[in-house]
């Protein structure tokens, strides 16, 4: 066990390493001067020359790679061209809302797929399965901005228990906020939950099948004590893969989502942020979601090794 | 009195009739041995012993558990019943338990499905049985789980799950089939022991004859989902009355025969081969353990022999089989077959296929499903160094699927439609194809059942006299080797511990080795029979 983690956290920072690299040469090196780019075509020489001491473009390549890999472990993310401010307190402000929402949104996901995938593959074939097969259907079928759509017309045009958009921030209490996300966690989450109900359901059939659920029926469990007992853990194995590359995509994927609420997320920061072509704040941005995504992939590695004992012998 | 009595069992599965009036009963302390060949119903009816049918089975007549008629019992008390009453063990122990759970956990569950006893309680209760089926606590101690256990030790633990809380009646389908030589003999000991011990009623479910003749009490026979014959093991094994019983018994003790051996030539020839693995570190700072798989092993072949290869699972065979096939880097020692040397490289080994050619233990998994076995058949072609016209080809599909024992109109079907002994059949055929000078039986027949691998050998000896083959016939089943082969080596921890002419080495056997795995044999000798 102690071996697969430290396996895992080397892993961990090998894929760092070579995601700041591969972020770091082609931001910075790879299409000519930054500045230039930054500034565009009409860029008055001065400026030009003010920006790049800005952005310290002088110095050596090897140099700055590390002036900005040590400045963001010390939490130094640069200032933002556009808007002046330093990006780690831009940053700070939108994962305050990009975290919870994806987390909310993951929690809706896992709260739906899983009772729907072990209903569905307990009563595989009757009405109940083929009803959750169905919606599942629509739900990887329909994109989620028209269900954020709906829900808006529905939820808070026409009923009024939720705004429609915009974000109050944390400060004004938790149930504000937590109102405010609600509609687009679940526009998030119903996309997701179909498929994670369709991996749980399938999961589950394969599980049933095994010859160690006869050996459980055959020591007198029932047919639910067996499904619970044996069935579900040995289930949660392709199910935790998916969950883990869901949180991926709801981290930093939800763009079109934080449009149609008007939240200020990391998605749009970094929509913005190329736009105007603001190449620091790309950077940064780009660089800590990455982190995100590989942390979140660390977890889901000792998640499997908590619920599978063979991982924890092999490697 | 009987634990277990099954009057005029009937079953159909969706309509069709698969089980036809079977009557058994199974008294405390006997062993009744079920016997037939795969597809005969054995295994339905052991089901059906516990009422875990398959579903859209329905089923009459009527089966009695300790004087108490099963029809009459919701599925709740049937529940309660399972596992405390009636116990099954099965026949592939890598799967019948959960990958997640240890052993310990596994065992004592049956424990707390029947009684309100504490979790402590329970796991002692465990612990004791798993000493009880000898799996001793410094050895295999319970927090393991099953895949750091071998084979054997497995089923040792679903023995264990299903005799924990002493029931009335053990069913054990096929429990040593998937197991080598040795294991089997102690694991049928094992359930033998329990069964006169407890005075447990033990329904053996088996397809070779020679398994049950040492244990049974009484044999029953079945063929075609009904009872054949029945009666007691003496009666049945030295007077069966039943023309089915009578050819099950010449298949389990009829010899092949084989031609004589012709030219002498050196063909393979292995020189001081030697492969080491090194194992996963346990801990993050202990140097990795090297376990030596096989260890400085010389042999050869000669061109019309018949060499057999034996041991257990684990010593080394698989490895030495690989590297003969140029499948495997060598890390000292040499392999060449009619002089050319044999290694890894793509070419050297597409030069080598030609020479040699194998056919594996699994019919149902070496072919690919979505080919007709005209394609599956010319798959060695390839390897010529001018393809045949489709004439010729055709020619040639049609030559060996009738050498084979198939005709020419199987070569436009595909392999579902064929039965586990076609299949190994088609893979011979496939294998003989571009005539090789070797052919590597890698555990050919081992997943077949007796009958149909009987014919299996038969085959072999017949295209040996037709064609003279020269093979090496790899098996953890010595019954098997020692009738097809002239020569035989016994493979033991990665070395060759004993090797000479198949007669010499079974009927005397020098190497300690060799003795136990000659005396684990289990065979039909109907004068040492129980009475």
């Amino acid at each position: 066990m102690q071996r697969y983690i430290v396996k895992r956290l080397g892993s961990l920072l090998f894929s760092l390493l070579v995601a700041s690299v591969v972020i770091f040469v082609v931001i910075e090196i790879a299409p000519g001067d930054p500045a230039a780019f930054m500034l565009g075509i009409n860029a008055q020489p001065d400026t030009l020359a003010a920006l790049r001491a800005e952005l310290g473009l002088d110095a050596p390549k090897i140099q700055r790679y590390f002036a900005w890999i040590g400045g963001m472990l010390s939490g130094d993310f640069g200032t933002s061209y556009t808007y002046r401010t330093p990006v780690s307190d831009m940053v700070a402000d939108r994962i305050a809302v990009s975290i919870p929402l994806a987390v909310f949104a993951l929690l809706l996901s896992v709260l739906i797929a899983i009772p729907a995938g072990i209903l569905a593959a307990a009563k595989r074939n009757k009405s109940a399965d083929l009803a959750v097969l169905g919606a599942t259907q629509m739900g990887v079928a329909v994109p989620n901005f028209w269900f954020a759509m709906m829900l808006v017309l529905v939820f808070a045009i026409k009923w009024r228990w939720f705004p429609a958009g915009g974000f109050p921030g944390w400060e004004d209490g938790l149930w504000p906020a937590i109102r405010a996300l609600t509609l687009p966690a679940i526009a998030l989450a119903l996309p997701q939950a179909a498929i994670l109900t369709r991996v749980m359901r399938s999961a589950l059939l394969d599980v049933l099948g095994e010859d160690y659920m006869r050996t459980a029926r055959a020591k007198g469990l029932s047919r639910r004590q067996t499904l619970w007992r044996h069935g579900l853990r040995n289930a949660m194995i392709p199910v935790l893969t998916i969950v883990g590359l869901q949180f991926s995509f709801l981290f930093a994927g939800t763009i079109i989502i934080e449009q149609v609420f008007y939240l200020p997320g990391l998605g749009r920061l970094i929509f913005q942020s190329i736009s105007n072509r603001d190449l620091i704040v790309v950077e940064s941005v780009v660089m800590l979601v990455v982190f995100g995504v590989i942390v979140i992939n660390f977890v889901v590695d000792l998640a499997y090794a908590a619920v599978d004992p063979r991982l924890r012998d092999r490697t | 009195m009987t634990m277990l009595q099954i009057d005029n069992l009937c079953l159909d599965i969706h309509g069709t009739e698969i089980l036809h009036d079977i009557s058994l009963s199974v008294g405390p302390g006997e062993i009744l041995a079920v016997t037939g060949e795969s597809g005969s119903g054995k295994s339905l009816t052991a089901l059906a012993a516990l009422q875990l049918l398959p579903q859209g089975a329905t089923m009459r007549g009527q089966i009695t558990l300790a004087d108490r008629p099963l029809s009459d019992l919701t599925e709740a008390e049937l529940c309660a019943r399972r596992g405390r009453d009636i116990g099954m063990v099965f026949q592939e122990p890598m799967t019948a338990l959960n990958p997640v759970q240890t052993i310990g956990a596994q065992v004592a569950e049956t424990v707390r499905q029947h009684h309100h006893i504490s979790r402590r309680a329970a796991r002692l209760r465990a612990e004791e049985t798993l000493v009880r089926v000898g799996l001793s606590p410094d050895r295999c101690p319970p927090d393991r789980y099953p895949h750091q256990l071998s084979g054997g030790q497995r089923q040792r633990v679903v023995i264990a799950i299903a005799i924990v809380l002493g029931p009335q009646v053990l069913v054990a389908d096929e429990p040593t089939t998937a197991l080598d030589v040795t294991t089997q003999a102690q694991i049928l000991q094992l359930l033998a022991r329990l069964a006169r011990e407890d005075g447990m009623g033990l329904m053996l479910i088996t397809h070779d004859l020679a398994v049950v003749a040492q244990h049974a009490d009484r044999i029953a026979v079945m063929r075609h989902g009904a009872i054949v014959e029945t009666g007691t093991a003496r009666a049945v094994l030295s007077n069966p009355q039943h023309a089915y019983t009578q050819s099950l018994l010449r298949a389990a003790t009829r010899r092949v025969e084989l031609p004589p051996r012709t030219a002498t030539t050196p063909l393979l020839s292995v020189q001081n081969l030697s492969r080491s693995y090194r194992m996963p570190r346990r801990r993050l700072l202990e140097s990795p353990q090297l376990v030596q798989a096989v260890h400085d092993v010389s042999f050869d072949i000669q061109r019309g022999e018949r060499v057999g290869l034996v041991g257990e699972s684990g010593c080394g065979k698989s490895t030495l089989t690989r590297a003969i096939l140029g499948l495997e880097p060598l890390q000292s020692g040499r392999v060449t077959l009619a002089g050319t040397a044999i290694s890894p490289d793509k070419h050297v080994i597409r030069a080598a296929r030609r020479h040699m050619q194998v056919v594996f233990q699994d019919p149902f998994g070496s072919f690919n499903p979505r080919h007709k076995v005209r394609r599956l058949i010319c798959e060695p072609l390839h390897l010529l160094d001018t393809a045949p016209s489709e004439n010729e080809r055709n020619r040639m599909v049609d030559e060996a699927l009738f050498d084979v024992g198939l005709t020419s109109s199987d070569a436009d079907r595909y392999i579902h439609e064929f039965s586990g002994g076609q299949r190994q059949r088609i893979a011979i055929a496939r294998a003989l194809l571009i005539k090789p000078d070797l052919v590597i039986f890698d555990e050919a027949v081992s997943a077949l059942d007796v009958s149909v691998r009987r014919r299996i050998l038969d085959l072999i000896a017949l295209l040996s006299s037709r064609h003279g083959l020269t093979y090496l016939f790899i098996s953890h089943d010595l019954s098997v080797v020692r009738s097809v082969t002239d020569r035989v080596m016994v493979m033991q921890a990665g070395k060759i511990v004993e090797e000479g002419s198949t007669h010499n080495v079974f009927t005397n056997p020098r190497h300690p080795y060799t003795r136990k795995l000659v005396a684990a044999v289990p065979h039909l000798d109907t004068t040492e029979l129980p009475h």
